[in-house]
């Protein structure tokens, strides 16, 4: 890949909370660059930094230390007024469409306020946008005169969507965008993420942990564990032979729907993630990996590509490549 | 319907918002107007008509001075709303103010906060005892040593508030859209501060009633020759066991009030509310 296809790059990235002797390190030493056009899926448990990284992408929150190139820009070191203007081209959808929106502002208002923001559609042409916007995420354009709480989950997760959509952004966070929906919601929304990729070509960094909505939607996926990557592969290398242990294990712990596929040799995570303020030494997951060796506790392992586009951070090289999803059903 | 009437017809709905609004405006009205046009003196002595029980030529009776208490609270009344309405306001706006840069601007908390914490630990009468000893006897420093005290009440609730709704998911996402902070302040948090705000100011119109009463009892509040409700139960208040409709007429005048624009108040703050708004 060449790095003109590369829209957004980050490098070293870290961000600590807190101060004295053991910040809280949230996201500790993480980089990864995002080509264009492409979903990167991100990966992790509750704690892991997922949506920390995601936020600092788009400068919502300050980064400790690291780098974030962007369209010439490092946005790391820019001040929030200079990020203004780039952040048409800059957006998120939220974990929880029942607090990104402002109770006291009309749908209209919402979404005229991202427009105004940036000067797109004055006048006359605000209120064809605004009704096309709606109508672009499969809602009716009256809904623009209803206030939030008028919806459902469903319904104001696609408000969300068209915010974010209504500055005409080249890159979208996407925060955990399902976790708060219905299953059965969830599939809609997908569907219309999905959609909308294909349509405007995307670019798009998807937080989740639904494992099954990476693999349909995501390109390449990142395995964050404690603050740091673990594995990094395109989704159907992952997958199919998921490298890391920790890899492993999160596939492990999703639901089998068929008992007759589920076996006994599924490494179970044992016991809870690690506190970030006070992270094991060497490696972050030696402590609930079963393959762990002593030598795991001496330095943490580089990140090291093990097959094309296939990274991973672990010294164990010598485990068996054990198919995650068994025989097809 | 023109949106006016809409809105109207919202904050009618509960007809007891409806009697209270009317209420208030005769009150109002009363208090302003009647004076005008009426050439009594309210503070006309009559001696031999002292502490009179209400009949026919006073309605309300006579206070230990012989002046004709129903007179006296339609005057009283100009005073008491001015003082419970300029101090409302007035300390609304401090604290709201004062509560919003603290809690939004993390610097400016402490130093704002610290002086707002000085100025709570005082107790309310004894600070605007002092207040009104420093500044003078009179109706507009009364309002001033009352705003003094009631500020730092509003910007507490007020902070309090926003460093919740700072939070909120909303703020980052017009933060992600490139929504400035003075539009931060103005289009998101403020709206959302307004029902405990609209509380604030209907309490301290009350209270501010009643303290310029405190303070006036202690010979402290607005100048005698100015009848306000407050001074005329504190000037009848040892007459009372003789005639206790001296106390009784400016006191149902000073809860009638102050009940009625609670409602009000309430029935405003639930207009604001989109989510007890019924589905257009």
């Amino acid at each position: 890949m060449s790095d003109n296809d590369v829209l957004i790059e980050a490098r070293g990235l870290r961000k600590f909370f807190g101060g004295g002797a053991h910040p809280v390190r949230a996201v500790d030493g993480v980089s990864f660059s995002i080509r264009r056009g492409e979903t990167l899926g991100l990966v992790g448990e509750s704690g892991s930094g997922k949506s920390t990284i995601g936020r600092m992408l788009i400068r919502l929150l300050d980064p400790t230390d690291g780098q974030i190139h962007y369209a010439g820009h490092d946005l790391a070191k820019l001040s929030q007024r200079q990020m203004r203007p780039l952040r048409s081209r800059l957006q998120i959808i939220f974990q929880d469409p029942y607090a990104s929106l402002n109770p006291r502002m009309r749908i209209r208002q919402i979404l005229g306020e991202a427009l105004d923001t940036h000067g797109l559609a004055k006048g006359h042409a605000r209120a064809p946008r605004i009704a096309e916007l709606l109508e672009l995420v499969g809602l009716r354009a009256e809904y623009a005169e209803r206030y939030p709480h008028e919806f459902s989950g469903g319904q104001r997760q696609r408000i969300g969507v068209a915010r974010a959509l209504a500055v005409e952004p080249d890159f979208i966070v996407a925060d955990e965008p399902l976790s708060a929906l219905d299953v059965s919601i969830q599939a809609q929304v997908v569907n219309l993420l999905g959609d909308l990729k294909e349509r405007f070509g995307l670019t798009m960094l998807f937080i989740s942990h639904d494992l099954d909505v990476v693999e349909f939607l995501c390109d390449r996926v990142i395995v964050l564990y404690l603050g740091k990557i673990m594995e990094v592969a395109p989704t159907r290398a992952l997958y199919n032979r998921p490298l890391h242990p920790y890899t492993r294990a999160l596939f492990a712990a999703a639901p089998i729907p068929d008992p007759a596929q589920r076996n006994a040799e599924r490494p179970l995570l044992i016991g809870d993630i690690p506190s970030p303020a006070n992270p094991p030494s060497g490696c972050v997951f030696r402590t609930r990996c079963a393959y762990a060796l002593p030598a795991c506790a001496e330095q943490a392992p580089p990140l090291a590509e093990v097959a094309p586009g296939h990274w991973k951070a672990c010294l164990r090289d010598d485990l068996n490549p054990l198919p995650n999803k068994g025989a097809p059903i | 319907m023109n949106p006016l009437t809409a809105l109207l017809k919202r904050l009618f709905h509960r007809r007891v918002v409806l009697i209270a609004a009317l209420l208030l405006l005769s009150i109002a009205a009363l208090a302003l107007i009647f004076p005008l046009l009426s050439d009594v003196d309210p503070n006309a002595i009559a001696v031999l008509d002292r502490l009179r029980a209400p009949s026919a030529a006073h309605w309300a009776g006579t206070d230990e001075l012989g002046r004709d208490l129903a007179m006296r609270i339609v005057w009283g009344g100009r005073y008491s709303i001015l003082i419970g309405v300029a101090t409302a306001c007035l300390s609304v706006i401090a604290g709201t103010v004062l509560g919003l840069l603290a809690g939004f601007f993390r610097r400016l908390d402490a130093p704002i906060m610290r002086v707002v914490d000085a100025m709570m630990s005082f107790p309310d009468i004894l600070l605007g005892i002092s207040l009104v000893s420093i500044l003078g006897a009179s109706l507009w420093n009364v309002v001033l040593a009352l705003v003094i005290v009631y500020t730092p009440r509003v910007a507490r609730v007020v902070r309090a508030s926003t460093l919740v709704i700072r939070e909120l998911l909303f703020v980052d996402a017009a933060r992600a859209i490139g929504v400035g902070t003075p539009r931060i302040l103005y289009a998101h948090i403020l709206p959302n501060l307004m029902s405990p705000v609209l509380v604030q100011l209907t309490f301290i119109f009350a209270y501010a009633i009643l303290a310029e009463a405190g303070l006036s009892f202690l010979g402290v509040g607005v100048p005698p020759e100015i009848p306000t409700w407050g001074t005329m139960i504190a000037s009848s208040l040892q007459y009372a066991d003789q005639a206790f409709w001296t106390i009784v007429f400016p006191g149902v005048a000073i809860i009638l009030t102050a009940l009625c624009l609670q409602i009000v108040g309430d029935g405003v703050r639930d207009l604001l509310d989109p989510k007890l708004r019924e589905t257009t």
